[in-house]
């Protein structure tokens, strides 16, 4: 059971990540995509994903039930290579819905004051 | 794609998810969660198989997008998990990606995505805005 303090509460790293071409290469090349110019659109995932598990790796939810229910991206701007973010992630919302609980955690992407991607990844807690 | 019309279809494509793609997409993004490359593991854990990342079926459905009108185009992509893309050993998996244009207004195309495997629809509500 997810800590109800923890609903609301803002982490934001302490590091900024840096997007290499290398990385988006990487990604891109598993989904046949030829461009490396500009990060595929589901690209964020691979920052925000360390970002929001280690948010939630002391909130009490037992990881080994967690399942990925739903995930949006908006996406302000594309990211390209040479792109510096600072994630900020919260956990804005959990509910019990027939015993799983469902938790959803936003994650955006800064660069500077300037808001470029925003996730939302619901987990569903299965009882 | 020049021109995009409320209504229209986008014709079907198929994307290969294989266990090498697997391991391509957990170095890739991240995720080395086991239940995506250990048959063992995934069995243990109550799946029939090793699964694909839920996020590697939306990042195939995301290229489909990108081929609208360009990656740079895509300003929301969203979808609900409904079923695992259960991937045996030695198999190529078929992911059968197709596509409709609900609504076009002041430049902005949504886009209704449909994603199955072996007939079965994997992705729920998966849906996109473009840049036209």
């Amino acid at each position: 059971m997810l800590n109800p303090d923890l609903v609301g509460r803002t982490f934001t790293s302490a590091d900024s990540v840096t997007v290499t071409k290398e990385a988006i290469q990487k990604f891109a090349e598993v989904v046949g995509e030829t461009n490396f110019e500009i990060a595929p659109p589901t690209f964020s995932i691979s920052i925000t994903l360390d970002q929001s598990q280690n948010l939630l790796q002391d909130s009490g939810l037992d990881w080994t039930r967690v399942v990925h229910g739903e995930q949006k991206f908006e996406l302000l701007r594309p990211i390209v290579p040479g792109d510096v973010f600072v994630c900020s992630s919260t956990i804005e919302s959990a509910r019990n819905v027939a015993g799983n609980e469902i938790v959803t955690v936003r994650s955006d992407l800064h660069s500077g004051s300037e808001l470029i991607v925003s996730t939302w990844s619901t987990l569903v807690v299965r009882a | 794609m020049s021109q995009l019309i409320a209504g229209q279809e986008i014709a079907a494509k198929v994307f290969v998810i294989n266990r090498a793609l697997l391991i391509s997409y957990a170095n890739a993004s991240g995720d080395q969660n086991p239940i995506h490359q250990d048959e063992d593991f995934a069995k243990s854990v109550g799946l029939p198989d090793v699964i694909a990342h839920g996020m590697l079926t939306m990042a195939l459905a995301g290229k489909y997008l990108s081929d609208i009108s360009g990656a740079a185009a895509v300003m929301e992509f969203s979808a609900k998990f409904i079923k695992p893309v259960v991937v045996p050993a030695d198999t190529d998996v078929e992911l059968v990606l197709s596509g409709k244009v609900t609504e076009v207004v002041e430049g902005k195309a949504k886009i209704e995505l449909l994603a199955t495997c072996n007939g079965v629809k994997v992705l729920g509500v998966a849906k996109g805005l473009i840049k036209t």
